[in-house]
C-alpha cells in the first residue's frame, strides 16, 4: 500500500515552499553577520594545520591555478552553468517525450 | 537478508554520525602527508572499480536509465560549484551525491564524485590530485553510503523526508569524514587526536550545518521534479511501480 504522503509529486507548492527556505537560508547569514569575511572554509585549514602541526610543509602544488579570484569564479560558474544546462536539457527532453506522446495518443 | 543489511547500513551510519559536526570542503592538493593521501587512494579505489561495474550493469540491465544518470552526475556538478555563505562567517559548499546514491545506489556516486573532484582539482586548485584519494572517500563513497542507507531505511514511512534526511546526512558525514581525515594526519602536537579534532570541529563543525539543510531541501525539489517524468525515463513501467518510492538499485 502506498500512501498519498509517499507520492513525491502530490504537493506541487511545496516544492516553492522549500526553494524559499533555500533562499532564506542563503540571505539570513549575509544579513545577520556583516562583518564576517565570507572566506573559503577550505583556506581556513591552513591556518589550523599550522597551528597543531606548526613543521608541516605542503608537499605538493597544483599544476596550474586559476590566476586570479575572478578567474576561479568565472570556472567555478561555468561548472555551475554545464550542470544546470544538462539537468535543463534532459528536463526538457523528458517534457517534449511527454507532449508528443499526448498528442500522437490524441490524433 | 534485508534485514541484516539494513542493521548493518544502521551501524555504519552511527559510526560516522555519532559526533554531529562537520568541516568545510575538500583537502587541498598537497596538505595531506604521502603516506596518507596513498592509505585513502587504496581504500577509495576498489569502490571506484566498484562503480564502474555497477554503472555497467544498471546501463546493460536499463539503457532508458543513461539520461537519468547523467542528471545525477549533472546535480553533483551544480551543487558542488555553488559557494554558500553560512552562519559562521565563512563559505563552503554542498556535495549533491545524495540524488544519485539514493536512485543508482552508493557505489555508482564514487565514480561521479571522483570525476567532479578530478574536474575540481586540475582546473579549479579546488582539493586536489594527491589528496584526490581522501576527497573521494568522503564526498564519493562515505557521503552516498550514509544517503543511500537512510534512503533505504526511511523510504517506506515517507518518501520525501527519507530524501531530505539522506542527502542532508550524507552531506554532514562527508565533511565528518573529512575533519576526521585530517585528524588522523595532523594529531595536535601536544594535545594529540581529541585536541586536534575539537580545533578542527570547533571552527568548521557549524558551517556545514545550513550548508546540509539546503542540500536536502534542493535534493527533495529535484527529486520531486524527476517523479514527474517517470514515465518518460523508464517507458513501459508497470502501473504499481510507477506510484511508489522509486531506486533503481538491483
Amino acid at each position: 500500500m502506498i500512501s498519498s504522503s509517499n507520492n513525491p509529486s502530490s504537493n506541487r507548492s511545496l516544492n516553492w515552499v522549500l526553494l524559499g527556505i533555500v533562499v532564506l537560508l542563503l540571505i539570513i547569514p549575509l544579513i545577520f553577520l556583516p562583518e564576517a569575511g565570507f572566506e573559503g572554509a577550505d583556506g581556513q585549514i591552513e591556518t589550523v594545520i599550522s597551528q597543531v602541526n606548526q613543521d608541516y610543509q605542503p608537499w605538493f602544488e597544483p599544476f596550474w591555478e586559476p590566476p586570479s579570484g575572478e578567474i576561479e569564479s568565472l570556472l567555478f560558474a561555468l561548472q555551475a552553468a554545464i550542470g544546470a544546462g544538462v539537468i535543463c536539457y534532459i528536463i526538457g527532453f523528458w517534457n517534449g517525450k511527454r507532449k508528443a506522446a499526448k498528442k500522437s495518443s490524441a490524433a | 537478508m534485508k534485514y541484516r543489511v539494513t542493521s548493518l547500513w544502521v551501524v555504519f551510519c552511527l559510526l560516522f554520525l555519532t559526533p554531529n559536526a562537520a568541516y568545510a570542503m575538500h583537502i587541498a592538493e598537497g596538505f595531506l602527508p604521502a603516506g596518507w593521501c596513498l592509505f585513502w587512494l587504496a581504500l577509495s579505489a576498489p569502490f571506484v572499480i566498484w562503480g564502474l561495474r555497477s554503472i555497467r550493469k544498471t546501463l546493460q540491465a536499463n539503457p532508458n536509465l543513461k539520461m537519468l544518470l547523467g542528471l545525477a552526475g549533472a546535480f553533483v556538478f551544480v551543487l558542488s560549484a555553488l559557494k554558500i555563505p553560512s552562519v559562521t562567517g565563512s563559505c563552503s559548499h554542498p556535495t549533491g551525491v545524495g540524488l544519485g546514491a539514493i536512485l543508482f545506489g552508493p557505489a555508482v556516486m564514487s565514480v561521479l564524485g571522483c570525476i567532479v573532484l578530478l574536474f575540481q582539482a586540475l582546473l579549479l586548485a579546488h582539493g586536489g590530485i594527491t589528496t584526490l584519494g581522501a576527497n573521494v572517500f568522503s564526498m564519493g563513497i562515505v557521503g552516498p553510503f550514509v544517503s543511500f542507507g537512510i534512503y533505504q531505511l526511511l523510504k517506506k514511512r515517507n518518501a520525501k523526508v527519507a530524501v531530505f534526511l539522506a542527502a542532508s546526512l550524507g552531506d554532514m558525514a562527508t565533511y565528518m569524514v573529512t575533519s576526521l581525515q585530517l585528524t588522523l594526519a595532523f594529531p595536535d602536537s601536544t594535545g594529540g587526536y581529541l585536541i586536534s579534532f575539537y580545533k578542527f570541529m570547533s571552527i568548521f563543525g557549524i558551517t556545514q550545518l545550513p550548508l546540509a539543510i539546503t542540500e536536502g531541501l534542493l535534493t527533495v525539489f529535484v527529486f520531486s521534479l524527476l517523479y514527474n517524468y517517470k514515465e518518460e525515463f523508464l517507458p513501459g513501467l508497470i502501473k504499481n511501480e510507477r506510484s511508489g518510492p522509486y531506486d533503481f538499485v538491483k
